[in-house]
This record gives structure tokens, sequence and C-alpha cells, in this order.
């Protein structure tokens, strides 16, 4: 197991989470991501887990659907009203093929 | 008149038998706020005009004799995660400062069908990740018992507001704790509901496996008639489920003769303070005097909850917190604090590619075993009760720079949220003049049990005592 994030592993996280960070907070991250993660998988490593399940809702719910029919929703000015980029009533994103 | 001082019921009493107006108890709670507020930072926006409005339909709804709902005409304080249609919800987050709702979360939905008077919108931790409110991209709250001292959060804004009178009760989201640490911290009543009691449809999403909506109240009847406003299936929240409500005030009988209450000797352990602990056996001494029976339990498993926590919940935060890309609304990422970006950060690790199963679903498994412990603990017993928060009140910048101690102070609270149970945090004492919160957990749907031993201890041991502002 490993518990030591490298300044690189830190690097790969942040491009994963789209998140632009500062060259000083790779550095923070990589010293108390690692810590943290220690902490939690020194406990955990001592816990027997053979064959229990994960769990994913706690009261146990089950998948609940509804009649496939439409309903009112937001208005498309409504939906567009807190977008700072729009173009003639759409979103307006940036082009997504042209990223590496 | 004091208005500001009143519960929802004393308001509501006052109100319908035209005692005062809805439009003064709301005039007086404003006034409260203009005097208090430059020294707590409760709030990060108050919205008279919107109160002037409701608190009038109130007044004419009873001048024409209609039949009222408990809770209206009650000043409230909503927590600034929870999404209210055309009054700004920042989550105390610069990525969404001048963010406008173009819809309002179903519980605040509910409490406008009962005519409650919106106060403002209050402070929170930014997207309430924090224990202390701290972490607001906005503001300070301090703590009205002590203003060198946090508040707690992630709710410590509607704690604060409560506990200082500068409205009659809020409502706050628990994750890990964030609306029972707060309460005990500032002196209050804070009820975190089963998972799927209360609709999480418009809060912001911090961890939806975890997330629950609950009020914060200066009694444990004022928390039972919220609670029976807002607990509820919703078809908006898929997670929210279909069960018949109860009547909550039938619980408060005063009577709690034979009830087995659960003290869990894990709860008053190492890293609890002594003082703490002190006044909290107290507390289950006067429990016990009243009636209940106590049984020594043990819950193992609750050592490991934090580790557990700590993967699930910042895993399904940097899921929730994809939304923010500044192309629908909002700002864009960069804007988020460090508190934000470190979770986003620890849960992308903890779901990525060579990690996800010795990490994500390994705690995921360990939630199931605490699960399982809690289970059979209330086959043996009808509550549990323990401390919410090991320390007391701490001081304003003392924790900050250190997130694992932060994390720690959740320590009490988080095993609730991750077996999903209802768990009421109510004051019990103060020790050198802060207060200490009693936590009173049940099993699932189980409400009824925590207000009807919470009350009982209400009635008989009345925390009177008020912060000095």
């Amino acid at each position: 197991m490993r518990k030591k994030l490298t300044l690189s592993e830190v690097k790969h996280v942040a491009t994963l989470a789209n998140l632009p960070l500062e060259a000083s907070e790779l550095t923070t991250f990589s010293k108390q991501l690692s810590e943290v993660i220690d902490y939690n998988m020194t406990l955990l490593a001592k816990v027997d887990t053979k064959d229990i399940e994960p769990t994913a809702h706690v009261t146990g719910a089950k998948n609940i659907q509804r009649p496939d029919v439409t309903e009112p929703g937001l208005t498309q000015k409504e939906a567009l009203k807190n977008s700072k980029s729009v173009h003639n009533g759409f979103f307006k994103v940036k082009a997504i093929l042209e990223q590496e | 008149m004091g208005l500001e001082k009143l519960t929802i019921k004393e308001a509501h009493q006052g109100v319908i038998g035209k005692k005062f107006s809805a439009k003064e108890l709301s005039s007086e709670i404003f006034a409260q706020i203009s005097k208090v507020e430059p020294k707590i930072n409760a709030y990060l926006l108050t919205t008279e005009e919107t109160a002037l409005k409701q608190a009038e339909k109130v007044d004419k709804l009873i001048s024409e004799n209609q039949k009222l709902s408990p809770l209206a005409g009650s000043p409230v304080a909503i927590k600034d995660n929870i999404v209210t249609k055309n009054t700004r919800t920042t989550a105390a987050s610069k990525v969404l400062k001048d963010f406008i709702p173009p819809y309002s979360a179903t519980v605040y939905e509910k409490l406008e069908n009962c005519n409650t008077v919106l106060i403002g919108k209050a402070n929170l931790d930014e997207f309430a990740m924090g224990g202390s409110t701290e972490n607001s991209a906005f503001k300070t709250t301090k703590n009205p018992w002590d203003i060198s001292r946090v508040p707690g959060g992630t709710s410590g804004g509607p704690a604060a507001a409560v506990a200082s009178d500068m409205c009659v009760w809020a409502l706050g989201t628990d994750t890990g704790g964030s609306i029972r640490q707060p309460a005990s911290f500032c002196g209050v009543v804070g009820m975190k509901p089963t998972y799927g009691r209360v609709s999480r449809y418009g809060l912001i999403a911090m961890a939806s496996s975890l997330d629950q909506a609950g009020p914060i109240t200066k009694t444990v009847e004022d928390s039972a008639l919220v609670l029976n406003a807002i607990s509820g299936f919703d078809k908006y929240d898929a997670t929210s489920v279909e069960k018949e409500v109860p009547d909550y005030t039938k619980y408060l009988t005063g009577e709690v003769k034979d009830v087995k209450i659960g003290v869990p000797k894990e709860f008053f352990g190492g890293g609890i303070e002594t003082n703490v602990k002190d006044a909290v056996m107290r507390a289950v001494k006067r429990l016990e005097g009243l009636g209940g029976k106590i049984v020594e339990i043990s819950l193992p498993r609750s050592k490991e909850a934090i580790a557990v926590y700590y993967l699930i919940m910042p895993s399904e935060v940097s899921s929730n917190m994809a939304r923010y890309d500044g192309v629908r609304f909002g700002g864009t990422r960069e804007k988020f604090g460090p508190e934000v970006k470190r979770r986003i950060m620890l849960g992308t690790y903890a779901l990525s590619s060579g990690y996800y199963e010795a990490y994500y679903l390994k705690a995921a498994k360990v939630r199931t075993l605490i699960s399982q412990e809690f289970q059979k603990a209330f086959r043996q017993v009808d509550v549990i009760v323990g401390p919410t928060s090991p320390v007391l009140p701490f001081k304003l910048g003392e924790r900050v720079e250190d997130p694992l101690q932060m994390y720690l102070a959740d320590i009490l609270t988080v095993p609730v949220n991750l077996a999903g149970l209802p768990g009421m945090s109510i004051p019990c004492g103060l020790v050198g003049g802060l207060p200490v919160g009693l936590q009173i957990i049940a099993n699932h749907w189980e409400e009824g049990k925590i207000l009807n031993l919470a009350h009982a201890y209400e009635i008989n041991f009345p925390f009177t005592e008020k912060p000095r502002l």
C-alpha cells in the first residue's frame, strides 16, 4: 500500500480533478494528502472486510422509478440566467475536441 | 418587548392570539440583528423585504381566521447551501458569489407553504466543508458565548444566529456533524434526521450519501414541530424514502421510565476532554434519575469511522464539485478555497485508477461494518448517548492550519452519518462559560425516541443560560 504521495502524483490528480493549482499548493497538498491517507489506511488496513458488501444507500432503499412522461422544467431563460457565457440562447463552452 | 427570545411555539401562540403581529415579531428580530450581528457575523444576507411581505401575509391570514401551521410567522434563518428561489445563495463560496437560484429546495418550499418568515441566509464553511465556519470565503462567524472562539461548523452561522436570538430557529445541513456540533458549541438544539427522512433536493450537494437537512432550535419541542413540517418523500429526491411521517410532538410525553439508554465506552475514551466527559456523564446520571436504564455498550468500530468518512466524503465531494465548471453558473475552479480543493484532491485520488479498490471500496465495506455494529447495539438499547463534540468550542485560528486535527473533531458525530441514523445535540450545561452538548442517537426512523428522551431532559433540567452580548 502506497502512503506517500509524490509531487508528480499530486500533479496528475490535479489534472484529473481539473483543478488549476499553484506550485505551493501542490507541495502543501502532497504533504497533507499523504498525512490523511496514511492516517486513514493505517486504521482501515487492520479491518477484515472479506465477504462484506460495500454500503450504497444506508437504509437499503432501492432504485425508484417514475413514469416516463415529460413535466414542465426551467424555461430556457431561467436555465441560462446564471451563466456568464451565453450565445444565441445557448451555453457557450470551450471547444472540447481541441484539447490534448 | 423581547420577542426575539421566543421559541417557535411561543411565537406562534402570540401571533395567533393577536398579542403581537408577525410583522412586529420579525421587526424585533431585525432590531436584534442590527445590535448583535456586527459582533457575531452569522449572516451572509438578510432579507428584510421578503420577511416583511411574508409577515404581512401571515397577519392577513390571521385576520381572516385561517388555520395556520405551527411554524406560521416564525422568523427563520436558512443555511446558505440551501437554495432559495430568486434569493442569492452562495454556499459561502466565491464560486457562487452571485448565484441566484432559479428554484427552491423542497425543504424551503415546505417552509414557505407553512408561512415561515425568511430572515436571511446564514454563514457556513465553504460548500459545508469544515468544522468551525472559518472556511467561509466571506466572513468568520463568532461564538456568541465567547467571540474569540468558533461557533462550530459547518452550520456555524445558523447555530450562532439561534443562540444570539437573531432568528427564532434555523435550518441547517449535517453531513458529518454540521448541525449537531455547532448546536453543541452554541448551546442550542440541533437535529439530524434519518438519511432519507427529509428531501435533499435543492441542498447544494456535498457528499450525497451522507447529507441531510434538519432544524436548529431553542427547544426540543420546536425541533419536533419543524420535523413535522419538513419530513417526507420527495419525488425530486430519489434517495428520500416513502414512509409515513408520524406527528413527532406525540413523543414529547416527559415519560422515560425504563427507556434503555446505551452508553458506549468509546464515546468517553481518549481524546475526549475531561470536563466535556464529566458534564455529559452528569447528564447521563440525570437521565438515569428520570427512570432511564443505563446499559454499558461498546462500539469498537467507531474508531475507524473518521478514516471511513475521510475517504467516502471527499470521494463524493470530488464528484459533486465537478459540476462547477464556470459554464452554466458560477465562477471558475481556481476560486475554490483551500479546504474544498483539498477534499477534491483527496477524493479524486481515492477514486483514481489503481486506488479505487484499496481506498474507496475498502472504506465503503468498513462503513457496512459500522452500520451493522449500530444495528446490533439497537437490539439491546433504545437510544445511544454520549458527547456531541470531544472538545469545547476552540479558539478562532487554532486548528485551521492542521486539517487532520480539524477532522478529528468530528469523531463522535461522523459514525451517525455513515450509518444514516438520526442524532440530536441538546445543551447539557456550561463548562467555564462554554456550552456542552449531549448527543442522543437512535435507530433509523426513530427520531421519536430521541425527541422523547431529549424533551424529558429539557423539561427537568432546563438550559436557561444565555450568552451575554
